[in-house]
Formats: structure tokens, C-alpha cells, sequence
């Protein structure tokens, strides 16, 4: 039996493991995998989403128990620290030896950290593994407790530096980027588009700094700031240096491997190295004169590795390797493909930009006009993939290129048809190197027909996630081909759509899940089809989640939020955001009395936090007797009417805005919805209340009020678009009426109005068409529903609280008078919050 | 909190049953639902899975952010395997062999449950 060691459990080498281990000759191999990070190997790529969850286990590429169901043999924190050519041996950091046959080193690369003045002061950090990401938040948490406002720099523009600039706002620094170069991404971007993206980003608080060179990083032990020279300074607390990689190639050098003059271990289009029985993969091998910072090429150098080590001797590694990009994760869509900018003389570039929306789009184009060179994106690259496409596969171009990137209609929109025009060996998931016939092929011939069955059977869609509206779309059309209408399925135990099943539950007067489920559902149900049926039964009957508790999400159950720690929320409703001294006196006496936390929300209301779940009851009870009713913090349901002071104060009013406010949200509370809904009502044009950020808006104006609808803050923010102008109270509150009801019966579950208004086909004007012109003759249907479900309102916790069987749920033990005793708190600021795991 | 809590938690099969603990009346448990009971200084979530006619037991103690909340999540089925989906992320767990459905979290404890004389008995080793 022959040995294989493998150097580096990276990203690259793992992926070694795993396509070695999927061949059936393996097991005429031994296979022993060294890496010295203390973990096996995880999702570089998307290390940032360990900012999100802390969670390292959501990052890793296979469990442990992998490497062992698939005999590799896998020793972590261990690192090898030299290879002896002659015996064929390694020796590891612990003076063991092992003998190999075949050595494959894909040690990656480390960041480089430039040779200025001062980097080795504290609170200077490098962006590459987990335990960066660990020191970093413990670092960024210090900073935080001695100064609210905290300052962090990051060293280097470019695609990884922006990602950590936003990563270090996430943390609650305030984020500087600093380049040397003129402009963001000088690799990728020209300098109009670099612009378009610096300007987004300043919008979204991330400084920009350009062209700047560190003289020397301040600090008297630790940082305090960076000096570019010529008394220009910038304070920071904290430094992430991004700038650049360099190989980790310290094996290949000691043993006398071909090495390139920058660095990195030479392979030829065999990945070998020039000692033919050692391979060198990912990021450490120097493949035509180039180190490769991506995954993509990456896993193909793996594969061309094990099939070499399998005498497949035919696989070999392109000529030209593709570095196009799509950058993630920082709020903005940036991306460029093939040559990205260039000389007039090389080719034709078509260019679209819209500073009002940040947007900037830049296709080149072969002189004859037949061929796509390369281009970017920035602020909107939702055609990126089938752009990208286009270009792999050397695809004839329509006769006006333009319509690429302006769309036929101008306005951005695409020109093109489907994914299902591009040849089959186009690669549409280009880490896992999964192409368009393939994910075809998966449909038609193997017969899967979701995204999570194709996915596993091809791996499409599982490394950067990008491809995947492609892959949905191929999947979609290849079941069309079928014959198969593709129908959006609830779940597994509902083959419906929420709408269908919404007019299912009306027309049978169904009133109850388990009744639904058994004449048209199968099985028991679970935590997708439940909550959205239990939506349903609410819009339809206005009943509150009281009555069928078990079938209701989390907070539903209890009326409440459920916090990190299993402790509640309670948020009274404060009506257009007005509140009289003496309700305040009342939650501050009552907060007090339970010890919770208070926080004045984003939806101008109060939150007390902290309450366990035995002391909600008395909590509402007494919220209750003191004139207050639930906010409904919890529901998908109507949030917060959020308003401006209007005319009654401000000089500039042109309506009262609070009275609107008010009366609007005593209107629309305790109405279910596919997911929340928030208004807002503004006194005029300055907007201050936001209203067009809501998913529902009022703004006054000079003969009446602006109607705005769709609009979302959140992870994904829109302004709402004009519905009606100039219209009086009565005529605006009866369109927003026909909105939400029509909103209301269509959605798919958890769709906000924003995105379920962009998927309506025709947009704001078929909805003009629907709820002013009463195009589809259904708003007396509309009206009349809205109006039933405005009549049943019922405050669910005066409810709650005054049935005792509902009351009884609010315990801990059904078998202890004792409470939850793992709940822990500790102090902050005068008041307190949840006790970290430790 | 510590992983030693953690580490209390320990299936237990029906053939190792040395106790089975008198819990509460069947009433106390909502239909479809769940609850938590104390036993020692364990809390283990109780599961009435009605429309299966099936009771289920596990540790209350989510492996997730080792929060005591599972009692509190819903509960369904995925291919016919009862599981409970954890109110604070919804991981969801196997209500028969505590697996981690939707990942690779640890799993769960899960313990025998019998019903005599309308009255919940959940069966421990110790
Ligand atoms: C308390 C509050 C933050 C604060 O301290 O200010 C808050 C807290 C939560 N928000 Fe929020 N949001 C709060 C205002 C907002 C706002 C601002 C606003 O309403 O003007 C927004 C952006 C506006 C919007 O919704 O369009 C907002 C956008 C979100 C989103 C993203 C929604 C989206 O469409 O992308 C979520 C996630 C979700 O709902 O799926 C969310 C979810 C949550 C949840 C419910 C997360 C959860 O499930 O635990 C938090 C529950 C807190 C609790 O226990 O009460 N929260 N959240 C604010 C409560 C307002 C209130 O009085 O009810
Ligand atoms: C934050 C971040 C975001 C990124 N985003 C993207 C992206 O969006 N798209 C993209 O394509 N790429 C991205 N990358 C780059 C991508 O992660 C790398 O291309 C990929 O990880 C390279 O894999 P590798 O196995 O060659 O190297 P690595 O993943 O670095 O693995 C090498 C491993 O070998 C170990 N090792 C080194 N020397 C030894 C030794 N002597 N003995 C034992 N073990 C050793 C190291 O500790 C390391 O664990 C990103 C990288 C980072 C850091
Ligand atoms: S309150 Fe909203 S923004 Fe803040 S952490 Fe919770 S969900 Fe996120
Ligand atoms: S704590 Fe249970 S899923 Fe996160």
C-alpha cells in the first residue's frame, strides 16, 4: 500500500481529501493529513460569518468523523517542519517521522504584513484564520468598554481588506480603509467604477482613505494611530492588515524544490513540483508564474493532483486560468470578469452609470463586436453570473451589446433570455467546477427537482453560494421541459403555495391545522408549514395566537420575543410614538419592580427585556391595568407607525402627522401578516419620520398626502414608490387598506412587502391598476376584508392574562414551583444583560 | 453555564430504565406541544406529539447556545422522524435519536417516556 501525505488542511488540501476519497482506487492508499491550525480545515471564504454567529462549527468543511468514516488519517496542531527528499520523509514539529510516497503540499499562504515601522504594537492584527477573527473581537470588546466610539483601520483596499472594513463595523468600530494606491480594488476596478464603490461605501460609514502610504504605526506599546508623513495622521485603536498574500513556502525552499523569484513553489500543468513525486496545490503553488488567491483554481489543482496520483495522466491544469470575482458580504454588489479595463486600442468598452443609484456598469468589447473581453459591476451585478458566462464561453453577443448592461428598456433591466442558452459545458458553479449540462442532467436524468437535491447530488452551489440563482433558474426550467410546472411548495407536508393554501382554508372554512393538514397536507407538520398556516387562520379569522398556541413561531407562542438567553421582551404599544408622562412614570415603575432592562427601540416605543417566562404574566397584568395594550413586538404583524411632531409643533408641518400616526396604527394593530409590516407618516418632505423607508407611508404635501408603499429597512433596504399623490386622508387610508389585504393574500410566508412588491409582474402601476382602478374588480372584496379584520381586534394579552388556562403556560416546570436557575445575569451601565456562555 | 452542564445529559435507553419518574398529569402538556419538567438537577423537555400518539423526552439544554429553551420549540416531522426545531435559531433535533437534523451540532439526550393512569412518567438511569 502506498502512502500519500498531505501538508496543509486548508481549504485546498481538504478538498484533495475529499475528491481522493470519492475514488474507488483509494483504498489501494494510505492517506495522513497534517495542519497546523488546531481545528480540521474550515470555510476560509466565509470567515466573516464567524462575526455573525461565533460559531467555527458552522465553518467546517467535513466533521471529524469524516476523515475517519473515510480512513484518512488526520492529525491537527501539528506542524510539519521538514521534508527529506532522499528517504522520502517528513519530520513534524513534534521530531516524528513518517514516510510517504506521495507528498502533496498545499500549505496556502499567510498575510503579508509590509515592513513598516511599528507593526508589531499591540491591537495590529492580520485577517486569515479563526483565531485572528477571536483575538480581534477580544481586542475590538476591550477597546469598546474604555471608549464608545472606537476606531479601527484596515491596511489595504482590496477585495479582502473592504470585506474586513466591514467586519470591523459589524464589531461596533468605526472602519477606515486605508489604500496606498488612488483607488479601491486596483486590480479589479477602473477608476470610475472604484469611485461609484467609494462613494457607496462612505454611505454606509466606511471611510475611504486613498493613496496613502504608512510611514510608521503609532502608539506607545499599543496602537493610536497611523502616520502617512507630512503631519497627516489618522487615530485609530485598532489596525487589520490586509495587504496581499505571500506563499507559505518555507517546506519547498528548505528541501531545494524549484522556487519562483517572489516566491511560491513552482508546478508544472501536473502540479508537480520539480521533484515529480511532491505536489504542490492551492495557494502555495506558483503555477505559470502566478500564485492564485482564489479557491476556484484552487480545487482544480487538487483535482488535476489526484488524478496524477492515480496515473490519470490526461488531467491537466488549463493554460489560462479565470480570475474573475464577485465580491460578498459588504452591502454592495461589486464584481468583474475577464479583462475588467483596458486600452482603446484593444477593444470597446460600453459604459452605464447612474450616480443617484450608484450603480456603474463597464462591458469591453472585441473591436469586430462580436466577442465580450471583460467587465465590472458595481451596485447592481445581478447579471454578473450569465455575463461571466458569456465570456467563458466565447458566446456571439446580441447586435446592440449595450442592452447587456442597459437592458431593452434602459432602466438596468437585462437584455438576455435564460440560463438555458448557455452550452452545456458552460461551469456555472465554478468552485466545485459543476457545469450547466451537468446541473441539467441532474434534473432531467436523475430526477431531483430541488435546489438542496441538486445540490447534494452535484455539489453545485455549496462553495461561495454565488451560482445559485443561476442553478435555481436551470432547475426551474429543466423541470419546465419536463413538463413539470415548478410549484412553489410550502414544505414537505403541504404540496401548495402559501396563496393557494390561503384560499383553501377560505373556501373549505377550515379553521384549524390539524384539520388543513388532514384534508389537504400529509404527515404532521413542522416549523415552516406551521407557523405560515397559523398566519393564515390569522388574517382570515383575525384570531389571535392564543387559541392554537403549538402551531404559532417562537415569539407567537408566548407573545413575546425570546431572547439570547431564553429570558422575554415586553414591548407595550405606543401609538404613533406619543406618550403621556405619567405612561412613562408607569413602565419605568413597572420595569423597575421586575428588573428589566429598558431600551428606547428603533420603533420609537420602550422595551423592558429580561422577563422570565412565569413573569410575563403579572408584567402584562399590571401594563394592562395601567392602560397599555400589546405592542405585538412579536408578531408578523403590524409593527410601529412611526411618526414626525407634524404641524401641531413644527414650523415647517404641513398636516399632523402624529393624529394620522396614530389613528392608522389603532387601524391596522393586531392584523397578521406573510411577515411584519411598519408605516410611517411624515408632516412634509423632509421626511423625518422616515415614512418611505416603511412598508407603508404617508408624506404631507401642499393639497393633501403622498401614499408610499413597499418600502424596508433591514438587510436589504428600498424606498418605497409613489402609490398616490395628493390625496386626502380617507382615499390614502383606502388604498393602503387595498394594499395590505391584496399584500396580505398573495405573499409567499416571510416575504416583506418590498421584495413581494419587485416580484409583482407589472410592478407599482398593475398595483395602481388593482387597488385605485380596480382592474381585477376584487377592492369591494378587499375593503370589506380589511374592515372585518379592523372590527376583531382584541389585545391577545388582556386576553392572556385573563384566562387562566392560557396563564398557565407561562411556567417553567409543569412539575416545580422553581424557575429556570441556568439563567444568569450580570451588570451593565446601571442596568443588566444576559450572562455570556462561558 | 459550562460544558460540564452539558455533559450531565446522557441518553438512555428503554432497557436501561432504573427509575421511571412520576412527571405531571397528561393535562399539563399541551396537544402537539411541549413542556419542561425538573428532575434532579436535570430539566428535560416533554413532548406530546398527539397526532402521532406519541410522547417524546430530551434535554431542555440546546446544544446550540446551551440555552434551557427546547421545551419551548415546536415540534413536526421530517420523513416521518419526529423532531423539534429549537425556538431560539431553529436547529431542529431528532425526537428519537437526538440528532442534529439541519447540521452537525452535537446531539441530544433523549429519554423513554410511558404514560399509566393519565400521569407522564419519564424513565432515567440514575
Ligand atoms: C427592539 C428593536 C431594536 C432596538 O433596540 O431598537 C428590534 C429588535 C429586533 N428586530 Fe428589528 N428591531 C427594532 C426595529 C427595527 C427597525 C427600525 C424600524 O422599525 O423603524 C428595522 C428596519 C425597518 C424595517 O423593518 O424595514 C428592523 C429590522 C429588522 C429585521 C429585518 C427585516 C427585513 O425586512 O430585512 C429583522 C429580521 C426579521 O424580521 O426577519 C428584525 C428582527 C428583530 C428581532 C425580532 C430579532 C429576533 O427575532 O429576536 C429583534 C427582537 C427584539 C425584541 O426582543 O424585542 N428587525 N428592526 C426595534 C424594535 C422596534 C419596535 O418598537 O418594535
Ligand atoms: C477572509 C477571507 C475571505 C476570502 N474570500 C474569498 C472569496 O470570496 N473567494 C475566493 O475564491 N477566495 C477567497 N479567499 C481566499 C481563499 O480562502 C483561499 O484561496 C483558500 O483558502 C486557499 O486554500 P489553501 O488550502 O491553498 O490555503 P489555506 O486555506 O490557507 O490552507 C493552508 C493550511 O495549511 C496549513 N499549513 C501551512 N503550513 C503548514 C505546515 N508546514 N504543516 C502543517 N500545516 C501547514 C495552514 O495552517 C492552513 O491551515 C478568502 C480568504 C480570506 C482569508
Ligand atoms: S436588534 Fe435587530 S439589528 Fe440588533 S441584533 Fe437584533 S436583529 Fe440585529
Ligand atoms: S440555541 Fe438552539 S438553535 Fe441556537
Amino acid at each position: 500500500m502506498k502512502t500519500i501525505i498531505v501538508v496543509g488542511n486548508g481549504m485546498v488540501g481538504y478538498k484533495f481529501c475529499e475528491k481522493f476519497a470519492a475514488r474507488e482506487e483509494s483504498k489501494h492508499f494510505k492517506l495522513i493529513v497534517f495542519g497546523e491550525e488546531p481545528r480540521a480545515a474550515y470555510d476560509r471564504v466565509h470567515l466573516s460569518e464567524f462575526f455573525e454567529n461565533r460559531d467555527a462549527k458552522a465553518l467546517e468543511m467535513a466533521p471529524l468523523e469524516w476523515y475517519a468514516d473515510n480512513d484518512i488519517e488526520l492529525v491537527v496542531n501539528e506542524r510539519v517542519t521538514d521534508i527529506h527528499r532522499s528517504k522520502k520523509t517528513i519530520t513534524t514539529a513534534s521530531e516524528k517521522e513518517f514516510k510517504y510516497d506521495y507528498l502533496v503540499l498545499a500549505t496556502g499562504s499567510a498575510p503579508f504584513v509590509p515592513p513598516i515601522q511599528g507593526v508589531e504594537k499591540k491591537g495590529v492584527f492580520v485577517y486569515r484564520t479563526i483565531e485572528d477573527l477571536e483575538a480581534m473581537l477580544a481586542y475590538a470588546e476591550e477597546i469598546k468598554k474604555v471608549k464608545p466610539n472606537g476606531k479601527a483601520a484596515i491596511l489595504g483596499g482590496g477585495l479582502l481588506g473592504l470585506e474586513a472594513g466591514k467586519a470591523v463595523m459589524d464589531m461596533g468600530l468605526e472602519p477606515h480603509v486605508v489604500e496606498f494606491a488612488p483607488k479601491l480594488m486596483p486590480r479589479q476596478l477602473d477608476s470610475r467604477s472604484s469611485n461609484v464603490l467609494q462613494l457607496t461605501l462612505e454611505s454606509i460609514g466606511i471611510a475611504i482613505h486613498t493613496g496613502k502610504a504608512t510611514n510608521s504605526i503609532m502608539g506607545n506599546g499599543a496602537i493610536t494611530g497611523m502616520d502617512f508623513g507630512e503631519d497627516d495622521k489618522l487615530d485609530v485603536d485598532m489596525l487589520v492588515i490586509s495587504a496581499g498574500i505571500r506563499p507559505r513556502d518555507e517546506l519547498g525552499k528548505t528541501c531545494n524544490l524549484e522556487m519562483g523569484v517572489r516566491g511560491g513553489i513552482v508546478v508544472n500543468d501536473k502540479m508537480q513540483t520539480s521533484d515529480p513525486t511532491i505536489f504542490a496545490i492551492g495557494e502555495v503553488a506558483l503555477y505559470n508564474q502566478m500564485i492564485y488567491g482564489l479557491v476556484a483554481p484552487g480545487y482544480e489543482m487538487a483535482e488535476v493532483a489526484v488524478n496524477q496520483i492515480l496515473e490519470q495522466n490526461e488531467v491537466v491544469m488549463k493554460p489560462e486560468i479565470d480570475m474573475s470575482t464577485k465580491l460578498k458580504l459588504i452591502g454592495v454588489d461589486v464584481a468583474s470578469f475577464g479583462i475588467p479595463y483596458m486600452p482603446a486600442e484593444k477593444g470597446l468598452s460600453i459604459i452605464y452609470e447612474n450616480k443617484t443609484k450608484g450603480i456603474y456598469k463597464r462591458i469591453n468589447v472585441s473591436h469586430d463586436g462580436k466577442t465580450l473581453l471583460g467587465g465590472i459591476m458595481v451596485g447592481d451585478a445581478e447579471d454578473y453570473s450569465i455575463l461571466h458566462q458569456m465570456y467563458l464561453n466565447n458566446m456571439p453577443l446580441p447586435d446592440n451589446a449595450e442592452e447587456l448592461i442597459v437592458g431593452s428598456r434602459g432602466e438596468g433591466g437585462s437584455a438576455f433570455g435564460s440560463a438555458m442558452d448557455l452550452p452545456d459545458t458552460a461551469v456555472i458553479c465554478s468552485c466545485e467546477a459543476v457545469t450547466k449540462g451537468q446541473v441539467c442532467c441532474s434534473v432531467l436524468e436523475d430526477g431531483n427537482e430541488t435546489m438542496k437535491d441538486v445540490a447534494k447530488a452535484t455539489k453545485a452551489t455549496t462553495g461561495c453560494g454565488g451560482c445559485k440563482p443561476m442553478v435555481a433558474d436551470l432547475i426551474k426550467e429543466s423541470l419546465k421541459t419536463l413538463g413539470k410546472t415548478v410549484k412553489e411548495r410550502l414544505c414537505e407536508h403541504f404540496d401548495y403555495s402559501r396563496q393557494e393554501l390561503f384560499d383553501l382554508a377560505k373556501l373549505k372554512g377550515i379553521t384549524d391545522y390539524d384539520t388543513l393538514l388532514d384534508e389537504v397536507g400529509t404527515g404532521h407538520g413542522c416549523e415552516v408549514c406551521k407557523p405560515a398556516v397559523a398566519a393564515i387562520f390569522a388574517s382570515l379569522y383575525n384570531e389571535t395566537a392564543n387559541r392554537q398556541e403549538t402551531i404559532q413561531d417562537s415569539n407567537d407562542r408566548y407573545l413575546a420575543n425570546i431572547q439570547r438567553n431564553g429570558t422575554y421582551s415586553v414591548v407595550p404599544r405606543v401609538a404613533g410614538g406619543e406618550i403621556t408622562p405619567k405612561q412613562l412614570m408607569a413602565i419605568g415603575r413597572i420595569a423597575q419592580k421586575y428588573d428589566l432592562y429598558t431600551k428606547i427601540t428603533g420603533g420609537q416605543r420602550i422595551d423592558m427585556f429580561g422577563a422570565k417566562l412565569h413573569e410575563l404574566p403579572p408584567i402584562w397584568e399590571e401594563l394592562i391595568a395601567e392602560g397599555f395594550e400589546t405592542g405585538q413586538a412579536y408578531g408578523k404583524s403590524l409593527r410601529t407607525v412611526k411618526s414626525c411632531v407634524g404641524s401641531t409643533w413644527c414650523r415647517y408641518g404641513m398636516d399632523e402627522s402624529v393624529s394620522f400616526a396614530i389613528e392608522i396604527e389603532h387601524r391596522y394593530k393586531g392584523i397578521r401578516s406573510p411577515h411584519k409590516f411598519k408605516g410611517g407618516v411624515s408632516g412634509c418632505i423632509r421626511e423625518c419620520a422616515e415614512a418611505r423607508g416603511k412598508d407603508f407611508g404617508f408624506i404631507a404635501v401642499e393639497g393633501g398626502w403622498n401614499v408610499y408603499v413597499g418600502g424596508n429597512g433591514g438587510a436589504t433596504p428600498k424606498h418605497a414608490l409613489l402609490l398616490a399623490e395628493k390625496v386626502d386622508k380617507e382615499t390614502a387610508i383606502k388604498y393602503v387598506d387595498r394594499f395590505i389585504m391584496f399584500y396580505i393574500k398573495t405573499a409567499q410566508p416571510l416575504q416583506r412587502t418590498a421584495p413581494w412588491l419587485e416580484k409583482l409582474e407589472g410592478g407599482i402601476t398593475y398595483l395602481q391598476n388593482v387597488v385605485i382602478n380596480d382592474s381585477l374588480g376584487i377592492v369591494d372584496e378587499l375593503d370589506a376584508e380589511m374592515q372585518a379584520l379592523v372590527d376583531s381586534y382584541v389585545c391577545e394579552w388582556k386576553e392572556a392574562v385573563e384566562t387562566p388556562e392560557i396563564r398557565e403556560r407561562y411556567t417553567h416546570f409543569v412539575n416545580s414551583e422553581e424557575t429556570d436557575n441556568n439563567i444568569e445575569f450580570v451588570s451593565l451601565r446601571e442596568q443588566k444583560m444576559p450572562k455570556e456562555w462561558a | 453555564m459550562s460544558l460540564s452542564v452539558l455533559n450531565t445529559y446522557a441518553s438512555v435507553a428503554a432497557s436501561d430504565v432504573k427509575v421511571w419518574f412520576k412527571a405531571a398529569p397528561i393535562s399539563k402538556f399541551p396537544k402537539n406541544g411541549g413542556a419542561c419538567i425538573k428532575y434532579k438537577d436535570k430539566q428535560i423537555a416533554v413532548f406530546n406529539f398527539t397526532r402521532e400518539g406519541t410522547w417524546y423526552a430530551c434535554q431542555n439544554l440546546c446544544p446550540h447556545k446551551m440555552e434551557m429553551v427546547l421545551s419551548r420549540g415546536m415540534i413536526g416531522e421530517e420523513n416521518m422522524e419526529a423532531k423539534v426545531a429549537c425556538p431560539l435559531h431553529k436547529n431542529t433535533f431528532s425526537l428519537k435519536t437526538g440528532e442534529n437534523l439541519n447540521g452537525t451540532l452535537d446531539p441530544i439526550a433523549t429519554y423513554p417516556v410511558k404514560i399509566e393512569s393519565d400521569f407522564v412518567y419519564v424513565g432515567f438511569s440514575e
